[in-house]
């Protein structure tokens, strides 16, 4: 599905990631995790193609395809999606409309007929049953006057009405209370199957209470520090970061 | 999204840019008495009109060209413009639809605008103008019913000279500015409304606008009465072909709303911008205004796109007591484009209330400016005023101003004025291109979200327009 080699990246002048390596089979879900500073989100972000992140070196393939030879949309349009720690709100513009066209153009890449309105109504309806957002939340402006946690339903609202190859899950959780967490998870744990994989990027254990990962990686300075199962998660709860990176150095 | 791909997706082609195939008959460039007098000759206007015009022509020479927008050209040569062009075809005036020039008909059906498909499928009247003269007018039997007047000005000159002489100018005086005294010497055709007392019109009428002669001036003229308890709707909209000269526009727009009436004015404004270099381009110096009488209310909708530079306030005097007063307004500019735009709340009736929602959108390297005077008359007891202005910049070239000017002279009048200055910001079209919308569709989409709330004032089939003008307004290479 994904596969990142010696990744180098560099933003603002600063390099960020230095060598990280890691593969992502179909169906597998990854947790990664790890301090403050470490690269977690510029890795989200360099694979959704946001500009002023610059490769240094290293390759990255997506389903088969050199990803940074793609446009952001088109990486998109191949099935990759990023759920944001910190979604913007764009006034005016109704996240139903919103959706209408991301799923839209979707349908049209993927050679499927459009949704007809009424279907598109109904399957938007549903969902947001699913994520526990009031349907009001579909005529409002996007992310717009949204709390915290309304933010981050709505961005699995979107993930779940695109239904990509790869999500890579921004700190979805921070900030949830444990309700949310669990419609979150909830979320998650349906959409998981032998052709869709995720990544999960956490600052908590407990989210993995309830998505149950089959990697967890730490990534620390730049690149992976330690791999291993579940467990290791609950091995950094424990006793923190700061020997890993003591490891790395 | 780098600054790069925004300037590309910006950079746009002007859709409706060709030139259709009718001979023309062009008067030779340059203006003075006897223009105007062959001008009202070949109209077989009466006498009163010809002094009226020549009134006009008298202030004008008397009067310089306004320099306060914030716009910049080179100085019109007037003596380079000719003053009248009439397509050749139409020297027989067609009785309908059927007997109009066929090119002139696929010239519309080029920009979309199928006519009798459209006329049919809407239920709108269309009054077409091209270049200066009226050549077809339809539902003319159905309006008739309802005691509505909807035909060219040229014709209620013939058909209701007593309505037209008492309105004429009663609004917009014929030496008010320098370009209103200069369509008031020269105009060459345009439109009449009259409703009459208590009539709701039956439909929305409707005028197409097209500039089709090269260096013909165009000096539209617009008269619009409804009389006491009256309701009309009226849309206007404009497109024109692709030019490399300046061409002047200088059009008068008066409406008269007498007690208890309303008048909903919308337009929608896409003349050539000139190309991305700034060559050609409509020149767009109108006078728009409206007197409201008691109780009455007028509510002016833009959408403007279009012209290289922009001069325009449709105003509203807001004469008798009670009386309403709404702007709504679109102004996008692009590439060099120059717009000054804005309104006048002039609040002379106690209890008037006025509303002004400016939406600005600069683009490219244009200019952007809204001006807007709310005034507040020491009789305007109880008046009110709210104005929201906000300005979108897309791109780092751009600008936008904003120039309020408030007058109050009664103590218990409020005035409330909003001024907010944003930017598409990276970050909202990362969001959209990630969720696999291109740059253009998501430029499009957040300047569309921005207008909302101007575009749900416009009547239905317009704001879809609106929303398709404003995409290819901002459409580029990308994608």
């Amino acid at each position: 599905m994904l596969k990142i080699d010696n990744l180098h990246v560099r933003v603002d002048g600063k390099d960020i990631l230095k060598g990280l390596t890691l593969h992502i089979g179909a169906g597998e879900v990854h947790a990664i995790m790890g301090p403050n500073g470490s690269g977690k989100s510029t890795l989200g972000h360099v694979l959704a193609g946001r500009p002023g992140y610059t490769v240094t070196a290293g390759t990255v393939e997506f389903l088969g395809q050199d990803i940074f030879a793609l446009a952001t949309e088109e990486r998109a349009h191949l099935g990759l999606f990023l759920a944001y720690q910190y979604p913007v709100e764009i006034p005016g513009v109704s996240n139903m409309e919103f959706l209408k066209a991301a799923v839209d153009t979707m349908h049209e890449k993927r050679g499927e007929p459009a949704l007809d309105t009424v279907s598109f109504m109904k399957l938007a309806r549903e969902t947001c049953k699913r994520v526990d957002l009031d349907q009001a939340f579909l005529k409002r402006g996007v992310n717009e006057g949204f709390s915290g946690g309304e933010k981050k339903r709505n961005e699995l609202l979107q993930m779940m009405m695109l239904q990509p190859r790869l999500a890579i899950m921004d700190e979805t959780d921070s900030g949830l209370d444990i309700d949310a967490l669990q419609v979150v998870a909830a979320g998650v744990n349906s959409m998981r199957s032998s052709d869709r994989s995720f990544v999960l990027v956490t600052h908590y254990q407990r989210l993995l209470d309830y998505i149950e990962p089959d990697f967890v990686h730490v990534l620390a300075a730049g690149r992976i520090a330690k791999s291993g199962d579940k467990s290791l998660a609950l091995e950094l709860e424990d006793k923190g970061y700061a020997w890993l990176e003591d490891e790395v150095a | 999204m780098s600054q790069q791909q925004i300037d590309r997706t910006i950079g746009r082609e002007y859709a409706a840019g060709f030139v259709s195939d009718v001979e023309s008959d062009t008067l030779a460039p340059g203006l003075d008495e006897d223009v105007i007098r062959f001008i009202s000759a070949q109209k077989d206007e009466p006498e009163w009109l010809l002094e009226w015009r020549l009134e006009a022509y008298r202030g004008w020479l008397q009067m310089t060209s306004p320099k306060w927008a914030h716009v910049h050209y080179p100085e019109v040569d007037f003596s380079a413009i000719s003053y009248y062009s009439q397509p050749k075809s139409m020297a027989n005036r067609p009785k309908s639809l059927d007997e109009v020039d066929p090119e002139l008909l696929r010239t519309y059906e080029k920009l979309g605008i199928p006519l009798h498909e459209q006329a049919v499928l809407a239920g709108v009247a269309v009054d077409i103008v091209f270049d200066s003269v009226s050549v077809g007018t339809t539902f003319r039997g159905k309006l008739a019913e309802a005691g509505v007047i909807f035909c060219a000005i040229s014709e209620a000159v013939r058909e209701y000279p007593d309505l037209v002489r008492k309105y004429l100018g009663s609004v917009v005086p014929r030496k008010d500015n320098y370009y209103a005294a200069l369509n008031s010497a020269v105009f060459s055709d345009g439109s009449f409304v009259y409703i009459p007392k208590g009539v709701r019109c039956p439909m929305e009428l409707s005028t197409y606008f097209r500039i089709n002669e090269a260096n013909t001036g165009q000096f539209e003229r617009t008269l619009i009465i409804a009389d006491e308890g009256s309701h009309v709707s009226y849309l206007e909209g404009c497109t024109a072909p692709m030019r490399d000269e300046n061409q002047l526009h200088a059009a008068v727009v008066e409406l008269v709303v007498l007690d208890d009436a309303q008048i909903k004015y919308s337009t929608v404004q896409n003349w050539y911008p000139g190309d991305a270099e700034g060559r050609g381009g409509i020149y767009n110096f109108v006078t728009k205004r409206a007197v409201a009488h008691r109780n009455a209310k007028v509510s002016w909708t833009q959408v403007e796109t279009g012209s290289a530079i922009t001069w325009k306030y449709p105003s509203c005097i807001l004469r008798g007591d009670n009386s309403v007063g709404e702007f709504y307004s679109v102004a996008l500019t692009n590439n060099l484009q120059q717009a000054d735009t804005g309104t006048k709340m002039i609040h002379l009736g106690k209890n008037t209330t006025s509303t002004i929602i400016s939406k600005g959108i600069s683009a490219g390297k244009s200019s952007n400016a809204y001006r807007g005077l709310v005034r507040m008359s020491p009789n305007a007891t109880g008046a009110r005023n709210y104005t929201q202005c906000d300005s979108l910049l897309i791109g780092d070239k751009c600008a936008a101003h904003t120039f309020p000017y408030i007058e109050s002279r009664n103590p218990s009048a409020v005035i409330e004025h909003e001024a907010t200055t944003s930017k598409v910001s990276d970050d909202q079209l990362y969001l959209c291109q990630q969720r696999g919308l291109n740059a253009e569709k998501a430029v499009s989409m957040i300047v569309n979200g921005f207008c909302k709330d101007v575009f749900k004032e416009l009547p239905m089939e317009f704001a879809v327009e609106a929303g398709k003008l404003l995409e290819v307004s901002l459409e580029g290479s990308v994608g």
